[in-house]
């Protein structure tokens, strides 16, 4: 299991590593590599070129905007996210949820662009980003767009990006105030890609009633899905069993290893109890 | 006179190495201008080969050397791996070849080898040979297999049955006439992979010199792999030296020998140059033997009281696609079911059946885990029919300790009787059952189930034959250095096979294990040796160090005696020298190996030269070790986990020569255990094409998933076959895991009235049995 | 080799405290490397595909798992390999000593990934649980120890060191 031959290159700025991908044949760029890496080993990905992003500076900033809001460089790596004090301040959701991503050797190297990217159904953070209803801003030949994540997560394994584009940036909006969060997820075994996944936000209005749900699942469809029944159900007087009931129209993808009814039920039971998680959390707006 | 290094917790002579890095195992070995190889593997469960073009990679550069099986095959004088143990139940003869041709008969099987100057170069080239495939019905499962009109895994093979036996004893059948209670079940174990964390590897050394070749091998048997190496390269057993570097661990795969192993060692020498090969891990998955598919169709008979009258039934054994070994883990799992308890007939057929799947063979526990498994799920079963505990429906029937040494109608697969001759099971038991706090059980449960939690209580017992003989070599020499230097066949692989053999040489030659040199594995330094299975090391090859030492030992104070001038009963051996009890006088060992080594012209002290013997202790019979696992588990009603919250485990293997790596041996064992009942699962589709090819799919037990409440106790039964009392103990953790979680599983949703009768149980198969179809 | 960079190049890090430089393929990994072309043979790889954390070591003080790095990264870093853990060739590490005294190894091939993940996190969390440390080695596979032990090795090496010795 050794990675198939390639001519690499190490870029020191954005511009060149966009035009070498875009002038260059059947390039794909490397971010922390913790998935690329296993599919070069095994030679599922054959790349003629492989442009390194590692060396490109000022790709791995948090900054707080104006508005509360976070901007996370592609290049950030989790375990950093998962130790900064703006990222637990502002977005507790997504610090719960890296504690669930691979392990920590995993999290040294990977970054939050590259699991953006690879878009694995049951992974973490694209989760984060359809809850916290994240923009991912993207730069190509033509300069930068910002897509919302949830036009980014096009289909299974799929970004909405061009070949030549690269993440440059992803935006979350700050958690509201007094909302209740809570990311919860079933796998065999710690650290594993989640059979199923629940990301739930509850925004307080000002007398503490929900003014605003989101709940986001994964690992049940081909990508993190919102589920506007439930978030519906939760809204003024909350139906918890509405919301965990919109489950049951949820579609997974079969495999041979977990069986699709199985993710549908789990996420149904994950569901009601990140419900009562993000309740208690709960203040006022 | 002891050195006080047996029996007792000493400093492994392995650690040091290993914690620095500096340890040697296959991978590390760096041989002057050598090559690397890889393997192209058929993609196809099964197919026809019409035709191979390998010239696109010979032409890559980098690569030295591309054999398919027509170009290897002329220079073999053996083109076929003949390694089945002999019995008079095979149907059919299913020797693998080196390299496939014709046909391939399973995902993985080697079909060419290629040689080039790096790892990476080699797989590249694998890509640029083309195989022209004709794909063919596949057998995926074991039971379709013997069905009437099932398409052959072996393309013109009369049918898939390759074993077909039937073990037993007494009357069954009037046993069942008079039965008050009956009860029957289909049961089955899922096949898992060993995934020793080294994969397998080796690399072949050919000395164009002396026309010679040294195998470093990561394997468990290099005694029968130089064999297998002078038949198939038409050898002498003095041009081939096998040697075993440090092990990453075995757990049965690395006690067979390969086709690889062959094909490389052909290509070093076609080339005149080293090559290494090195499984990896996606390799490991294909083309390592597995074990553990079996479907058991079983009844039991019992009298109104609980007692067994009878057992009978039929299972079919998943044998994959050739006999990598035998008939041996089907036999082992039939003759491990009775084992325990006091059956008084019994009859089980078994029948083997070719698949187009990985070739199966012993895997740590081989074959007994699902023995124990049927015995045990059918115990339960009978007492839930006769309202009785199921501690105590097994302490009704378990081998009493008075019984012993107890003779069971059973032979073991040479031919000779099983004699359990050691041990108190109903205390084994008794003691796990109070670990567990079993008694107290009821009522945790109870005040769970008001909470809206499931708990659940399960009880396995098993009895496990350890020290499968007949010998194992070990040789005991003092060097004229004051060295003491011990060879033996046997093959560490983890265990502290050199730890154990060096407190043992030590024990009774001054107790300075610094001063024992241990050479284990190598054909060059033993002419004899069967190497590491069957739970068989510490008490084959212990017993042989044993031995030999006393024989050195008596022989360093007959020389020193004489250089002393003292009596031999005034002597002591203390560490690196003997001393006369009581004065200052002494002379070291270094004095006493000169002495003997002999000077021209003079008289040897004691007639004899040298100070040195080499034992081959036969035994025969098994030793039978026994254990009682209990496990609490809570099953999660919404998601399905299921979570160990408390494992007792008690076990009796004689005396323990080092009880720290005893107890590690368990827990280790115990893990597998746990990995079988609820993890592992090695899939494949109806084609026979694995599903799980890598470790995020096939999942290995982490440290998360471990039980935090272990606690593992030992009785010690010393046994009569040995002088040390000692029985195996490698394998036993496994054995009785995945029967006693099942039990706690079943326990745990018994007001849904579940049955656990196979493994590994998923959440998805806990959920599916609490809610039925409204789960879907 | 070439003189293409986009093929092979001089790689220069630091080794266990030695700055070592080396013409590298840029598709070898860096455990390769390490094994290869540096002889640092106690870097395992179990894997080859991230999952067993056989091949972990420290780039920069960060566990990483070297069979998912190329060794061109490691260009201007500094790793450290289970070779690099020892104070001098008499004494071990406490976590080494810990590790012998409690059986935390049998076959030892995971060691090495063991020793290094706990070292990063042993520099972070001094005094942790038995529950951190499970979690901090579940992405370390041993086939032969059933963990255990590994886990109370830690805790009393971290004792140990916390003890300043
Ligand atoms: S070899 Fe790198 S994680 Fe297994
Ligand atoms: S000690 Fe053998 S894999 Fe861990």
């Amino acid at each position: 299991m050794k990675p198939p031959p390639f001519a690499y290159h190490d870029p020191s700025t954005l511009e060149e590593a966009i035009s070498l991908l875009s002038t260059l044949p059947n390039a794909r760029p490397l971010a922390g590599g913790q998935s690329m890496m296993p599919m070069l080993n095994m030679r599922f990905a054959q790349p003629d070129h492989l442009v390194d992003l590692n060396r490109i500076a000022g790709l791995d900033g948090v900054t707080v905007e104006p508005d509360g809001a976070l901007t996370i460089g592609a290049m950030a790596r989790q375990r950093v996210l998962e130790q900064h004090p703006e990222v637990a301040r502002r977005c507790p959701l997504m610090v719960e949820a890296l504690a669930q991503v691979g392990h920590r050797q995993t999290r040294n190297r990977g970054t939050i662009g590259g699991s953006l990217c690879h878009l694995d159904p049951a992974a973490e953070l694209p989760l984060v980003a359809a809850a916290m209803e994240a923009v991912v801003r993207v730069a190509g030949p033509n300069g930068q767009r910002d897509i919302a994540f949830a036009d980014f997560a096009q289909g299974y394994m799929t970004p909405e990006m061009e070949p030549e584009e690269l993440l440059v940036a992803v935006r979350i909006p700050a958690q509201p105030a007094g909302a209740g969060h809570c990311f919860l997820e079933y796998a065999r075994r710690h650290g594993d890609f989640a059979i199923a996944s629940v990301a739930v936000m509850l925004v307080p209005d000002a007398v503490g009633r929900i003014a605003e749900a989101r709940v986001a699942l994964g690992g049940v469809g081909a990508v993190p899905l919102r589920l506007p029944e439930a978030e519906a159900a939760l809204r003024g007087a909350p139906d918890v069993s509405r919301a965990v009931a919109a489950t049951k129209t949820l579609e997974p993808m079969e495999d041979a290893l977990v069986p699709a009814w199985y993710r549908r039920h789990l996420a149904g039971v994950l569901l009601g109890r990140a419900l009562v998680i993000a309740q208690s959390r709960m203040g006022r707006a | 006179m002891t050195g006080g290094t047996a029996f007792r917790d000493v400093p492994r002579l392995e650690d040091p190495p290993l914690l620095r890095g500096r340890a040697r195992f296959v991978d590390d070995i760096r041989a002057a201008g050598g090559l690397h190889a890889a393997f192209l593997r058929s993609p196809f469960a099964h197919a026809a080969i019409r035709a191979i073009d390998a010239s696109a990679a010979r032409a890559l550069p980098g690569v030295r050397l591309v054999l398919t099986a027509a170009d290897l095959n002329p220079h073999l004088t053996e083109t076929r791996l003949k390694v089945a143990l002999p019995s008079p139940a095979f149907r059919q003869t299913l020797d693998r070849p080196v390299l496939a041709s014709g046909e391939v008969v399973h995902v993985g099987e080697a079909v060419a080898i290629i040689v080039a100057d790096d790892r990476y170069i080699a797989e590249d080239a694998l890509s640029l040979i083309e195989v022209d495939y004709d794909p063919l019905d596949a057998v995926a499962d074991c039971v379709a297999a013997l069905a009437d009109g099932a398409p052959t895994a072996h393309q013109g093979a009369p049918h898939n049955l390759v074993g077909d036996f039937t073990l037993g004893f007494g009357d069954p059948d009037a046993a069942f006439a008079s039965a008050a209670v009956v009860v029957r079940e289909t049961l089955s174990q899922h096949r898992g992979v060993a995934h020793s964390m080294e994969c397998r590897g080796l690399v072949a050394i050919p000395d164009p010199i002396e026309d010679r070749l040294t195998v470093w091998s990561s394997t468990q048997t290099p005694h029968v792999a130089r064999r297998m190496l002078c038949d198939i390269l038409g050898l002498r057993e003095d041009q081939v030296r096998v040697v075993t570097p440090d092990v990453g661990g075995g757990f049965g795969p690395k006690l067979v020998f390969y086709p690889e192993e062959a094909a490389v060692a052909a290509a070093a020498r076609l080339l005149g140059r080293p090559v290494k090969w090195i499984e990896d891990r996606r390799e490991h998955f294909i083309a390592a033997t597995q074990e553990r598919d079996q479907v058991w169709d079983v009844e039991l008979a019992m009298d109104a009281e609980g007692r067994i009258l009878g057992v009978r039934g039929e299972m079919i054994h998943d044998h994959g696609a050739w006999t990598a070994r035998g008939l041996n883990v089907a036999y082992g799992a039939v003759s491990a079911m009775p084992l325990a308890y006091i059956v008084p007939a019994y009859r089980i057929r078994s029948r083997s059946a070719v698949t187009n799947k990985v070739p199966v063979t012993p895997i740590r526990g081989a074959g007994q885990p699902q023995g124990v498994f049927a015995m045990e799920r059918l115990l339960d079963r009978a007492a839930q029919r006769l309202g009785l505990d199921r501690a105590e429906i097994r302490r009704r029937n378990l081998v009493p300790a008075d019984r012993m040494p107890y003779a069971t109608p059973l032979k073991t697969r040479g031919g000779m009787q099983v004699v359990l001759d050691s041990g108190d099971f109903p205390q084994c038991m008794a003691e796990a059952l109070q670990r567990a706090d079993w008694d107290g059980f009821r009522d945790r449960q109870e005040a769970a189930r008001v909470q809206g939690r499931y708990l659940g209580i399960g009880v396995a017992n098993y009895v496990e034959g350890t020290g499968r003989g007949p010998f194992e070599h070990v040789s005991v020499r003092l060097e004229p250095s004051g060295r003491i230097f011990v060879a033996t066949g046997a093959a560490p692989m983890g265990q502290s096979t050199r730890t154990m053999l060096a407190q043992l040489v030590a024990e009774q030659l001054g107790g300075d294990m610094a001063n024992v040199e241990v050479s284990a594995g190598d054909t060059a330094t033993s002419p004899l040796g069967l190497g590491g299975f069957n739970s068989r090391q510490a008490v084959m090859a212990g017993t042989s160090a044993h031995v030999a030492s006393i024989k050195v030992r008596d022989r360093v104070l007959q020389v020193a005696a004489t250089l002393l001038e003292a009596s031999e009963a005034d002597l002591e051996i203390a560490g690196r020298a003997v001393r006369v009890t009581g004065t200052g006088m002494q002379v070291t060992l270094a004095e006493i190996a000169r002495a003997a080594a002999g000077l021209p012209g003079f008289a040897l002290p004691g007639g004899r030269a040298g100070i040195a013997a080499a034992e081959e202790v036969v035994i025969d019979p098994m030793t039978y070790a026994n254990g009682s696992c209990v496990a609490e588990v809570e099953v999660d009603a919404g998601t399905g986990n299921i979570a160990i919250t408390r494992l007792s485990f008690m076990h009796d293997c004689g005396r323990a020569l080092h009880p720290r790596i005893v107890e590690g041996q368990v827990l280790g064992g115990i893990a597998h255990g746990i990995g079988n009942a609820l993890f592992e699962w090695m899939g494949f589709d109806d084609q026979a094409q694995p599903v799980t090819t890598n470790l995020a799919e096939y999942l290995l037990m982490s440290a998360t998933e471990m039980p935090h409440a272990i606690s593992i106790g030992h009785l010690e039964s010393p046994t009569p076959l040995n002088p040390l009392g000692i029985k195996g103990v490698g394998e036993s953790g496994v054995i009785p895991v995945a029967a006693a979680i099942a039990s706690a599983v079943e326990d745990a949703l018994s007001p849904f009235d579940a049955r656990m009768n196979r493994v590994p149980i998923a959440p998805h198969d806990v959920v599916a049995a609490m809610l039925g179809d409204a789960a879907r | 080799m070439s003189e293409d960079r986009s093929l092979a190049r001089r790689v220069n890090c630091v080794v266990n405290g030695t700055a070592q430089a080396a013409e590298v393929s840029v598709r070898r990994t860096l455990a390769d490397y390490l094994r290869q072309d540096l002889g640092l043979t106690g870097t395992h790889l179990g894997c080859e595909h991230g999952v067993c954390g056989a091949c972990t070591v420290l780039v920069d003080g960060r566990a990483v798992r070297s069979c998912l790095m190329l060794a061109v990264q490691a260009e201007g870093c500094a790793v450290t390999t289970v070779e690099g853990i020892a104070p001098d060739v008499v004494t071990l590490h406490p976590l080494q000593t810990a590790f012998a005294k409690h059986h935390a190894l049998q076959c030892g091939f995971c060691t090495p990934g063991m020793l290094t993940t706990l070292l990063e996190f042993l520099e972070e969390v001094p005094a942790p649980t038995a529950e951190e440390i499970r979690i901090v080695i579940s992405g370390n596979l041993c086939r032969c120890t059933g963990y255990e032990p590994i886990v109370a090795a830690t805790l009393e090496a971290a004792a140990v060191m916390r003890g300043g010795a």
